[in-house]
């Protein structure tokens, strides 16, 4: 019996050991470019990375039908990071040691890539995230990039628009605590706003399980502010601005990039009508880059229009392909290199250089709600 | 907004959310009142309602229906009303249905055996519906039709919706339909009896199996309908959905003594303003910590729940 069982163990290791070299060794003979991304296609944020993948899906498709890139033809292996950080080092992990990519695309939410970075930066592997705007993710190492503003700067055109453009003298801000995107987005918010003459009536935090704001948003609706800050993601927003309809709070809300998915408008209906949120690119926006992207994504995706997610996975692939092309290489350090280069790259975003801290230079678009559909405001440009 | 105005407001806020945790810690504690199972499966039953109201709503669109059929009434308090008794109801029947099901197949052949193999048997059903519905229907929350156009009441100074108002009047509509059936029927004196002592009951010709069943069935039903009445508050579903509020209304049902039913109904409410309270005074991200640490002090001071009687364990 025994001796049987070490047969079947021995034979299974085989097995293993087998499949594993032959999987290996197939990717070291081929000539392909391979990159890695990492999105949450699952989860909390997930018409996020689904939307993101299908953008990159359909570039590799244009480019390796028109030759590639150096020459040799570029595959991108996804990983479902199921919007998770732990889930996330683990997926870049496996995308450096198995996979042996270049370079890798991703993650989405700040809290997400922050898990993955470090690993990516050890292994001398560029990282490129499309939206994580969280300032402390390129201070993670020379080797990690990205293709979006930084919180700061959102926060800051949130504060000037209430200022300026709504006439806000109060604001109360929601965040959820859990979230590193949220809570830095609200301190700049906060800061900005004050320093700008306006007065912030109210902070109060929720975590993202919730789904009864009623008593948080009775505190603010007692306070009666003009506007009110909720940079979260779209899942905890829909249901804040149904609730606050309910309750009758007639400010008007302002919000991030986070807010930017179809399913806002599932859990909050008309009640989204009339607010505002800052966001990286508008499909409005009468400009041939984003008019030509998104005729390609509908003819690829059934008439389906691009969200931000969607435009800046493109731009942060895109990005990687140029910096490759000038680099004449696939070498992480040489990628590296053309990266912190990349001065006036066109992409469907705006136009970005990267600053000394790689963190690209860029505007933003402030994004009305309007009968269940976002209508381009105003465009803010960097100071 | 003054100050007790806030608070009115708050305790509002309390109440509705209260009414959802008591209408279903009536199903646990019915349950457990008639065969000692803490029934974890509880939530998902919940959670189903709410799906099952969902697709019920979305797909048949009755309102449409009928302002096809009969173009005056369109936007009338009658069509909403018929709507939401409609989707209650099938939802209702389904989960009622289901609840028997599941005692049938998973508790039954587990009677005589110990009550934790029971009681593990419950979570693993939980986990079984938690993980079929994501398979089928995804893990994505989707929107919740909001059965009615929301419109908003000025009640002393604070505001009242609409769909709080549904909210309280069907939970009290459906508890005092409730103590009827427990205390004015035949079924609810077997029930009665069934739980006191299980063989005496079978002795006096009572069939056992048919009020067990029963017991779930309306225990399902009363989670079905609050599933939909929370769903269509908060605008949302997804299959996790009875998670949290399962656990809420269990507590609910422990701090008010479980086996009891006005006690389920009043550790809701408890349950229900406290969160309120905490959120209003500025703690939302410690609110569930309170919520349990509430129960543990009640625990600790009386064992049995607040309206629990100190009865001797058999032996």
């Amino acid at each position: 019996m025994r001796k049987k069982l070490w047969i079947t163990m021995l034979v299974l290791a085989m097995i293993f050991a087998v499949a594993l070299t032959g999987c290996g060794g197939g990717q070291e003979e081929s000539d392909e470019i391979v990159i890695g991304a990492v999105f949450g296609m699952t989860g909390d944020i997930a018409t996020f990375g689904q939307s993101s993948k299908e953008a990159i899906e359909m570039r590799v498709k244009e480019v390796n039908e028109s030759g590639g890139v150096l020459g040799r033809q570029v595959r991108v292996v996804f990983e479902d990071n199921k919007s998770l950080a732990t889930e996330t080092a683990l997926a870049v992990e496996k995308l450096i040691e198995q996979d042996e990519v270049v370079a890798i695309i991703g993650a989405i939410a700040s809290t997400n890539t922050l898990a993955g970075a470090p690993i990516a930066q050890d292994a001398g592997v560029p990282m490129i995230s499309g939206t994580s705007t969280a300032e402390s993710v390129t201070e993670v190492g020379d080797y990690i990039f990205r293709a979006c503003f930084i919180d700061p700067f959102q926060g800051r055109v949130a504060a000037q628009f209430a200022l300026q453009n709504l006439e806000a003298k109060t604001a109360a801000v929601l965040t959820d605590v859990g979230s590193d995107y949220s809570m830095g987005l609200r301190d700049v918010f906060v800061e900005n706003f004050t320093a700008g003459g306006g007065k912030v009536v109210q902070t109060s935090e929720f975590v993202v399980q919730d789904t009864d704001f009623n008593a948080v948003l009775t505190n603010v609706k007692a306070q009666n502010p003009d506007v009110v800050y909720v940079p979260a993601y779209y899942n905890s927003v829909g249901l804040i601005l149904a609730q606050a309809a309910d309750l009758g709070i007639d400010a008007t809300f302002i919000g991030t990039d986070g807010w930017d998915s179809p399913t806002l408008f599932e859990l909050a209906g008309d009640a989204a009508n009339g607010h505002f949120f800052t966001n990286h690119y508008s499909p409005d926006a009468d400009v041939p880059e984003v008019q030509d992207f998104i005729a390609a994504y509908g003819a690829a995706y059934n008439g389906k229009t691009p969200d931000a997610l969607a435009a800046l996975g493109y731009d942060a692939f895109n990005m990687t392909l140029d910096a490759i092309t000038r680099a004449g290489s696939t070498d992480g350090e040489a990628i590296r290199d053309a990266l912190a280069e990349t001065a006036g790259f066109v992409g469907v975003c705006g136009t970005i250089t990267m600053d000394e801290k790689r963190n690209p230079i860029k505007s933003a678009v402030m994004i009305e709600i309007k009968d269940q559909k976002q209508v381009y405001n105003a465009t803010v440009s960097p100071e | 907004m003054g100050v007790l105005e806030q608070v009115i407001q708050q305790l509002i806020n309390g109440i509705s959310l209260g009414s959802v945790y008591a209408l279903i810690a009536l199903g646990y504690t019915m349950v457990y009142g008639i065969i000692k199972l803490i029934n974890f499966a509880h939530g998902e039953i919940f959670m189903i309602g709410s799906f099952v109201g969902y697709f019920f709503n979305t797909s048949f669109d009755l309102s449409s229906k009928i302002t096809a059929r009969w173009p005056a009434m369109e936007g009338t308090f009658s069509v909403y009303f018929i709507d939401i008794i409609a989707t209650i109801g099938v939802a209702m029947i389904v989960c009622a249905t289901l609840g028997m099901v599941v005692e049938r197949l998973a508790y039954k052949p587990l009677r005589g055996a110990h009550r934790v193999a029971a009681l593990m048997t419950a979570v693993g059903v939980s986990l079984f519906f938690q993980n079929l519905a994501i398979y089928w229907i995804g893990a994505e929350p989707k929107g919740y039709p909001r059965l009615l156009p929301s419109q908003n009441y000025n009640f002393l100074g604070a505001t009242i919706s609409n769909r709080q108002i549904m909210i309280v009047g069907s939970t009290i509509l459906l508890m005092v339909l409730l103590q009827y059936i427990v205390h004015k029927t035949k079924m609810g004196k077997a029930m009665r009896a069934v739980s006191l002592d299980k063989d005496a009951a079978r002795l006096m010709g009572i069939n056992v199996d048919a009020t067990i069943s029963f017991t779930f069935a309306i225990g399902s039903a009363l989670a079905a309908a609050g599933g939909i009445l929370y769903s269509s508050t908060y605008g949302r579903v997804e299959p996790l959905l009875g998670l949290l509020p399962g656990l809420k209304a269990f507590v609910s049902a422990v701090l008010g003594g479980i086996g009891i039913i006005p006690g389920a109904a009043l550790g809701g409410l408890i349950l229900g303003i406290s969160e309120a309270g905490v959120s209003a005074l500025g703690y939302s991200t410690i609110r569930d910590a309170v919520a349990f640490a509430i129960l543990i002090v009640i625990l600790l001071i009386k064992p049995t729940g607040i309206l629990g009687k100190n009865v001797r364990e058999k032996v």
